[in-house]
C-alpha cells in the first residue's frame, strides 16, 4: 500500500486528540481574561462601541460558557471539549472528503478521522 | 484577533466574504493534492488543537491579552492549502458555536486569520528551511515565520478598517497601537509554533508536510524503513 500508518503515526495524532482535550477542557480555565490585543485597542481608541450584539449571543455555548451548568471550571470545560470535538468532525471529515485516494478500491478507511 | 459585528461595514463585509468563498474554493482544491489517507487525520486533530489553543490567552501587556492564531503552524503541519481550511473551521465553528468572531464579519476573520497569516507566514518558513535545508532549522523558522504573520494579520485589519471602517479614526494611530501589541503577540505565536513543530519532527518528521522535502534525499541514501520513501 502506498501509505501505511505506522505506529508513531498514531502517537501524534493521539498526542494532538490528548493535547487539544486537556487544554480546551482543563487549561483554558486559566486563560487570561483580558481583552485581546484588537478589543483593547477598540477600546483605548474608542471604537468598541461600534460593536453589535452577536446574532447568537444566546446560543447554549455562546461566550465558551455551557448554560445551565452552574460550576465555572465545567461550564468552560464543556465548552471547550464541545469545540474540539465539532472542530475535529468538521474538518477531519472534509479532509477525509476531499483528500485524494491513491486506489480507487480502498475502501476500508471510514468517513470519521479517530475512533 | 476576532473582528465583531459592526467594525466594519456591510458592502466591506460582504466584499470579504466573496473574497473568502472564492479562497476557500481554491483551498479545496490545493488540499485534495495535500492530503491523502495518511494526512488527512492529522488534518482534522491540528484544527482541533489550534481551536483548543486559541481559547488560550496569554497576557502580553498590562490588560492586554492575546492567542495563537495558528495559520502557520497548521500550514506547516498539514499543508498551506489544508491549513488553511483548517483555521477557516476553527473560525466557523468559533462563530457559530461559541457567539465568538462576528457573523458578518466571518469573511474578515477568514482573510486575516485564515488567509493572511498563512500567505506571509509559509513562503517565509520554506525559504528559510530551503536556504538551510537541516531537520533542525524547521522548528526556529517555523518560529520566525509564525512572529512575522501575527503582526501582518493585525495590518490586514487595519487595511480592511482603512475601507470600510465604521468609526472614523486616525489610521496612523490605530495601525500603530494594532500592529505594536500584534508583534507581542507574535512572540506567543513563534513560541508556541515552534515547540508543537518541533514536537512533531521528534517523533514523526516526514508526516510535517513543510520538511518532508528536507528529509527525504537524505532518509533513502541511509536505506531507512520505507515508509519515509513514500512521503513526497
Amino acid at each position: 500500500m502506498k501509505a501505511p500508518r505506522s505506529r508513531r503515526d498514531i502517537v501524534v495524532l493521539l498526542g494532538f486528540l490528548v493535547a487539544a482535550l486537556v487544554l480546551a477542557g482543563v487549561v483554558s480555565y486559566y486563560a487570561s481574561s483580558s481583552p485581546d490585543g484588537l478589543n483593547k485597542v477598540a477600546i483605548d481608541k474608542r471604537f468598541a462601541g461600534a460593536e453589535e450584539p452577536h446574532d447568537l449571543e444566546n446560543s447554549p455555548l455562546a461566550g465558551y460558557s455551557t448554560s445551565d451548568v452552574d460550576n465555572e471550571r465545567l461550564s468552560g470545560g464543556l465548552a471547550g471539549v464541545a469545540g474540539v470535538g465539532a472542530t475535529l468532525v468538521l474538518a477531519g471529515g472534509l479532509a477525509m472528503l476531499v483528500r485524494r485516494r491513491s486506489s480507487p478500491d480502498e475502501t476500508d478507511h471510514g468517513a470519521s478521522p479517530v475512533a | 484577533m476576532h473582528v465583531p459585528d459592526g467594525f466594519i461595514d456591510a458592502p466591506t463585509s460582504l466584499a470579504a466574504g466573496a473574497v473568502a468563498v472564492v479562497g476557500i474554493g481554491l483551498c479545496l482544491r490545493g488540499a485534495h493534492r495535500e492530503l491523502d489517507e495518511r494526512s488527512a487525520p492529522l488534518a482534522g486533530l491540528v484544527a482541533a488543537f489550534v481551536f483548543a489553543a486559541q481559547m488560550l490567552n496569554f497576557p502580553v501587556a498590562s490588560g492586554t491579552s492575546g492567542h495563537l492564531l495558528g495559520g502557520v503552524l497548521a500550514a506547516i503541519l498539514i499543508g498551506p492549502w489544508s491549513g488553511a481550511l483548517a483555521v477557516t473551521t476553527v473560525l466557523l465553528v468559533q462563530a457559530l458555536l461559541f457567539a465568538d468572531g462576528g457573523l458578518t464579519a466571518l469573511g474578515v476573520n477568514v482573510i486575516n486569520m485564515a488567509f493572511v497569516t498563512i500567505l506571509v507566514g509559509y513562503p517565509i518558513f520554506r525559504t528559510i528551511v530551503r536556504v538551510l535545508p537541516r531537520r533542525s532549522v524547521a522548528p526556529i523558522a517555523a518560529a520566525v515565520a509564525a512572529l512575522v504573520s501575527v503582526p501582518v494579520a493585525s495590518f490586514s485589519f487595519v487595511l480592511l478598517f482603512a475601507i470600510g471602517g465604521t468609526t472614523d479614526l486616525s489610521l496612523g494611530a490605530v495601525t500603530t497601537a494594532v500592529v505594536s501589541v500584534h508583534v507581542l503577540i507574535g512572540i506567543g505565536e513563534a513560541v508556541i509554533t515552534g515547540l508543537t513543530v518541533a514536537s512533531v519532527m521528534a517523533v514523526r518528521p516526514d508526516l510535517v508536510f513543510g520538511a518532508r522535502g528536507l528529509l527525504a534525499p537524505v532518509k533513502l541514501r541511509l536505506h531507512s524503513p520505507p515508509t519515509t520513501a513514500d512521503a513526497r
